[in-house]
């Protein structure tokens, strides 16, 4: 039983991290647009301008 | 649209030195539309970002302050082939989408909070209870309290507080018994926590609310989303006036820019924008929005038009009234004040299963305390049994029975062009059995269309067509439309009379029957067509005459035969009878009235309440809303002046009428599919409540059959997607 000692501290951490990346990720607007963020994942715009076709 | 325009009203200022604004922008569709409007803004001098989101269709453009002209995003977005229009987000908006994404953090929280309370139950139920050392199963039930007590006292507060809000008005909504169950639960499991007891309820606690809240959290999206659109509609509406500056200038001005006392300008074949005085000019209106009556009125200085109207024959100058004014006006607003204030008060589904349920559930905890007392268990067990009693039936599945088809119904109905303002609108109009049926903008389409092109030698119309295009005449418009003309003939224009050109020395007029002086030939025209406006063609001495009427939206005679399947049916108009008439005999109505007014219409639909109807009013005009306010359910076309839409429970989107018909079948179904949910509630309950009753609910029982029920009501109300007949 003394595997729980730190399982279960690791387990919460995990928890904790999930859970603050989501507050992170609804604070800085990420949910606001759930249909856009779906087409700016393919548009290429990172390319570089003389690099396009 | 030439006019320099004022969009100040519409600039934000985010930071100091930076400017911005928000436009909706129609026709973003894709990832393309992102790439270009975002690239195109971004290369415009002085733009420092632009942002577009493609749920919302809106796009938000900052800029060095000062650094350039608002109207020149507009101009640049129109160039990239998107049109665009300002808008000013209002504090209620911002409310809505505050409460969305405060329903998605505690969402987010009790997610958390249940995910790592199962992840100590699932061991605990897998044996870990049985050691016999409590040691471990205390402190799985420590860690428990640990992260279960301060998730549910953050992802709680939506139902405490909604709770409260009902104690204090002594009208007991479902959250009240839902804080209930949540807090008793936690308390109790401290409780047998200190007791080293084997039972503790922790993780359906944070479950229930986790659940919940994931309802809850839809229903607020589907509510913000509908918001949205209609704040799009209303920007892309653009009500703008032409207002006249004191140097005599014209600025293209938003409508909510402007102020009583001021001076607008209102063009030929425009809308008139405001409500107010002629100050100068003498023209002909096009009263048919605001009180359904299709031949137009004339105005000179001193008579007072209304927003919607169009005008027809001559440029006015109107001078803004402070508070709309004028008879008409003033008879619909005392109206729908006392409209408003007799509203039957519907009480919703979800809140009458609430005050049957409440009473019940509390008094079958109470008579399960007495009861294993009086069969000599200690306090302390009575009291535990009666509390497990109170958490399984927590109207979890009830929470979700009722919201979860509203959901799923109101998004089937915006796939078929109709935005629900209201949740419960849906269960009203489920329950209507008679509709009636404004005809003016309503029945028959806003645009007019030559009515008797079939009676019209083809030269003859073709020649009228391209005479038509040199006039800004609003009815001059069909006739060109109808002859297809693209080539205006050069020609002169008498406003508010007509035109007159030579065409191969013969010598055309087009224009108002007195003024082509062909009355004789005009009467049999007007017999046909009673609710037409006649133009008049001279050639040479031959005359012609057009009639050029408000045609019936496509589909109306179908949605109508539709709709008169299970539903009564008739026509309120304010329009003269002959055309009212004649439009109930193209549309196999039986029963109309005509020449109503605001108050003569309330009164028929007060006579249908007191026959023991529930009356569905369709309308669009300023002399419906009244109607629409005093029905027991109504709906609006998108086109509707606005205190029509803002007292309707619904809006229908583009020319048809056939969201109608959608609205009541699909409104019907989910109507059933929310008492089916609450007999599905109550049948879980049914067969747990006489289980915790005897006392055989462990929490595992508990956590089982709770989330069970939830599931199955959702399931179900899944099935409100799709209407009788249609794929899914």
């Amino acid at each position: 039983m003394n595997v729980l000692v730190y399982l279960v501290p690791l387990a919460l951490a995990l928890g904790f991290l999930g859970l603050a990346a989501f507050l992170w990720a609804l604070k800085s607007g990420q949910f606001d647009d759930l249909e856009g963020a779906a087409w700016r994942a393919i548009s290429d715009d990172d390319l570089p301008e003389e690099g396009k076709r | 649209m030439t006019a320099a325009q004022d969009l100040s009203v519409f600039v934000r200022r985010p930071a100091a030195g930076v400017e911005a604004m928000d436009l909706v922008v129609d026709g973003v569709s894709c990832g393309a539309c992102i790439v270009t409007i975002e690239r195109g803004l971004g290369r415009q001098e002085g733009v420092r970002g632009a942002r577009v989101n493609l749920a919302s269709k809106r796009v938000t453009v900052e800029w060095d302050e000062g650094a350039l002209e608002p109207p020149t995003i507009l101009e640049k977005l129109e160039a990239l082939g998107y049109p665009a229009h300002p808008f000013a987000a209002e504090a209620a908006d911002n409310a809505e989408s505050e409460a969305e994404k405060r329903l998605l953090r505690c969402l987010g929280v009790a997610a958390f909070g249940a995910m790592n309370v199962m992840l100590l139950s699932v061991s605990l139920w897998a044996g870990a209870d049985a050691d016999p050392n409590p040691a471990t199963r205390d402190l799985f039930h420590w860690l428990s309290a640990l992260v279960a007590l301060p998730c549910a006292a953050y992802a709680g507060m939506p139902f405490f507080e909604s709770a409260a809000k009902s104690l204090r008005a002594r009208a007991l909504n479902m959250d009240a018994p839902i804080s209930l169950a949540v807090i008793l639960a936690l308390a109790m499991s401290v409780a047998q926590t200190l007791a080293h007891e084997r039972q503790a309820y922790f993780d359906s606690a944070i479950t229930l609310l986790m659940f919940l809240l994931a309802g809850r959290y839809l229903d607020q999206r589907m509510r913000r989303r509908t918001r949205d659109f209609a704040v799009n509609l209303t920007a892309i509406r653009a009500d703008r006036a032409l207002k006249l500056d004191g140097d005599g200038e014209a600025r293209e001005t938003p409508v909510s820019a402007i102020r009583p006392g001021d001076l607008v300008l209102v063009r030929v074949g425009e809308r008139v924008a405001v409500d107010g005085m002629v100050e100068d000019g003498r023209s002909e209106i096009d009263q048919s929005l605001v009180t359904g009556e299709t031949a137009p009125i004339e105005v000179a200085p001193g008579a007072s038009v209304y927003a919607g109207t169009l005008n027809l024959s001559g440029a006015l100058r109107v001078r803004v009234r402070k508070a709309a004014g004028g008879a008409l006006i003033d008879e619909v607003n005392g109206l729908l004040a006392k409209a408003v204030e007799q509203r039957s008060s519907y009480v919703a589904l979800a809140d009458r299963a609430a005050r049957l349920y409440v009473p019940v559930v509390h008094l079958a905890a109470l008579a399960t305390f007495v009861a294993w007392l009086a069969l000599g268990a200690s306090w302390q067990q009575a009291i535990v049994v009666a509390i497990t009693v109170l958490i399984i039936t927590c109207p979890c599945a009830l929470g979700l029975a009722v919201p979860a088809v509203q959901v799923v119904a109101a998004g089937a109905l915006f796939r078929h062009g109709l935005i629900l303002n209201s949740g419960e609108a849906l269960e009203r109009l489920a329950k209507a059995d008679t509709v009636v049926f404004d005809k003016t903008g309503t029945l028959t389409q806003p645009k007019p269309v030559l009515a008797n092109a079939a009676d019209i030698a083809p030269d003859d119309l073709a020649l009228a067509g391209s005479l038509a295009l040199a006039s800004k005449h609003p009815l001059a418009k069909a006739i060109a439309e109808a002859a297809g003309a693209r080539a205006p003939m050069p020609a002169e224009e008498f406003p508010g009379q007509g035109v007159v050109a030579t065409y191969r020395g013969e010598a055309l007029k087009l224009g108002s029957v007195a003024w082509c002086e062909t009355e004789a030939d005009a009467e049999p025209v007007a017999a046909a067509w009673p609710d037409a406006s006649l133009i008049a063609l001279r050639r040479g001495t031959r005359p012609v005459v057009f009639a050029v009427r408000q045609a019936l939206r496509l589909d109306a005679r179908e949605a109508v035969v539709d709709v008169a399947r299970g539903h009564e049916v008739e026509i309120l108009s304010g329009d003269r009878e002959p055309a009212v008439a004649l439009v109930a005999r193209e549309l196999g109505v039986p029963s109309y009235a005509a020449g109503l007014g605001p108050a003569d219409k309330i009164a028929r639909l007060r006579t249908l309440a007191a026959e023991g109807r529930r009356v569905l009013m369709v309308g669009d005009g300023l002399n419906d809303a009244p109607a629409l306010a005093a029905a027991h359910v109504s709906i609006s076309p998108v086109s509707a002046a606005h205190v029509a839409q803002a007292h309707a429970d619904a809006l229908f989107l583009g020319e048809k009428l056939r969201p109608v018909v959608d609205a009541l079948r699909l409104s019907a179904k989910a109507r059933r599919l929310m008492l089916e949910n609450l007999w599905l509630s109550a049948a879980y309950n049914l067969f747990a409540v006489p289980l915790a009753m005897a006392g055989y609910v462990t929490p595992l029982i508990a956590a089982i059959a709770m989330s069970g029920s939830s599931v199955v009501v959702t399931l179900n109300a899944l099935r409100a997607r799709r209407a009788k007949g249609e794929a899914w």
